[in-house]
């Protein structure tokens, strides 16, 4: 057990967890996940929120078993390694809102960083200013934390029940799944929202896309895989480790696309992406800035919340409900381009983003 | 008498700036740094061994670890 838990924090262990995403992101893409989104975090919380019916976006709803999935291997590889710690207390609602604005920007691109490096591994060159984008906004981020950006320390919890609230939310998700399944060729099952076309309707069979992910969220958890600490490392220390598993990621997923077919470059017709690219670029530079203000990618906040991490699963809920504000309020973008109100939400949520970063600082 | 570094509680990147930031000010001789999770562990003692410290002692603690780092 100790070696296994070395392993994974050195250069090989990074590099092999990024290999292993990579490829069976575009496997669960071949066996039925909308195109180019195998797996894409902030998607994939919109679906949930659609599943919930806290948007009614009929293409958009799905109970997505990955993100249940992610936070419950996570949680289980905490157990295993005696990582599970519950804290949380570190400007909760801070975080709350950075999910919220890191939704609404994920969704003005339409993806999060994951989501973006399959766009590219995908051929799909709208993508590049999404990226751009991204690190952008994780540059603006380590400006923040080198003049002393903190949101404050977490308490360790007295209970060990109360890191346990958002990995049992899950499991209820999972069991509400397992019970509500989708009536054929119908919108809504007992209590859960599906959809029946569009991207919502699309989906790896249940058992498969909850074991990858399970197992995503076992790897990830012990290599502490991070697509933005990626780019903030090296932007921020010079310091590589947690690049090489990004790069590893983004190369098996170009190879298993091309390998699979899935691989089709070009700007326009690129699916579930529109070719707005100065919307592309911001919307993403709100989303990682949000990320950096709050300390971790949308899927590395899940690894956190199965961890015991309540300021993490604060933040996941945030992300949540900015999904449905962004699909309520005409925000989330189409195919066609970016919603009614897009743009200006994206500006908002860069002022209160800088606002944040100013004013939460170290003493 | 080392300096400490209290990084407990803190969200990433955090516990690996206030190490460098002191590695920086200090430029050789002793800090021990608390952390309170294996990540920060990890990440603090890879940053300290980059900067070509050594990494002298990890001892765990009740609430987390104390990483020891040295330079002569």
């Amino acid at each position: 057990m100790e070696g296994l838990k070395n392993f994974f924090a050195t250069k090989g262990g990074i590099i092999f967890v990024g290999l292993v995403i990579g490829v069976l992101a575009p496997v669960l893409q071949k066996l039925g996940n909308p195109p180019n989104m195998g797996i894409c975090v902030a998607c994939m919380e919109r679906d949930i929120a659609g599943a919930l019916g806290l948007h009614r976006a009929s293409v958009v709803q799905y109970m997505r078993p990955e993100i249940i999935g992610f936070v419950l291997g996570a949680f289980l590889s905490a157990l295993a390694f005696k990582e599970y710690r519950p804290r949380g207390g570190s400007a909760p609602f801070i975080r709350f809102i950075l999910g919220i604005f890191a939704m609404i920007g994920a969704l003005v691109f339409l993806g999060c960083p994951w989501r973006t490096l399959l766009r590219l591994a995908g051929g799909d060159g709208n993508a590049i200013f999404g990226l751009l984008g991204l690190i952008f906004g994780i540059w603006v981020g380590t400006r923040f934390l080198k003049a002393g950006y903190t949101l404050g320390r977490t308490q360790t919890s007295a209970s060990k029940a109360t890191g346990l609230a958002f990995p049992l939310l899950m499991l209820g998700f999972l069991i509400l799944l397992l019970i509500d399944p989708q009536p054929e060729g119908e919108p809504k099952g007992m209590l859960l929202f599906y959809s029946i076309k569009g991207p919502g309707s699309q989906h790896a069979p249940l058992f498969i896309s909850l074991g990858v992910a399970m197992l995503i969220g076992i790897l990830a958890q012990r290599s502490r895989f991070c697509t933005m600490g990626a780019f903030r490392d090296l932007l921020l220390f010079k310091q590589g480790h947690l690049f090489l598993g990004v790069a590893a990621f983004f190369l098996s997923a170009w190879i298993t696309n091309i390998i699979l077919g899935q691989f089709n470059p070009g700007f326009e017709k690129q699916p579930i992406a529109h070719t707005m690219q100065i919307w592309n670029f911001l919307g993403m530079t709100l989303a990682g800035l949000a990320f950096v203000l709050a300390g971790g990618c949308p899927g590395r906040q899940l690894f956190m919340s199965g961890e015991g991490d309540a300021d993490a699963a604060i933040f996941a809920s945030g992300m949540i409900v900015g999904a449905a504000i962004a699909h309520n309020f005409g925000l989330a973008s189409s195919p066609a381009g970016i919603g009614p109100n897009g743009a200006i939400a994206t500006i908002v949520g860069l002022i209160i983003c800088v606002i944040i970063g100013l004013t939460m600082r170290r003493r | 008498m080392a300096e400490i570094v209290d990084a407990r509680g803190l969200s990433c990147p955090e516990p690996v700036l206030l190490t460098l930031e002191t590695i920086k000010k200090l430029g050789k001789g002793e800090i021990e740094i608390l952390v309170d999770t294996d990540t920060s562990k990890e990440n603090v003692s890879r940053a300290a061994q980059s900067m070509g410290w050594q990494i002298l002692k990890i001892v765990e603690e009740e609430k987390g670890y104390k990483i020891t780092i040295k330079k002569d």
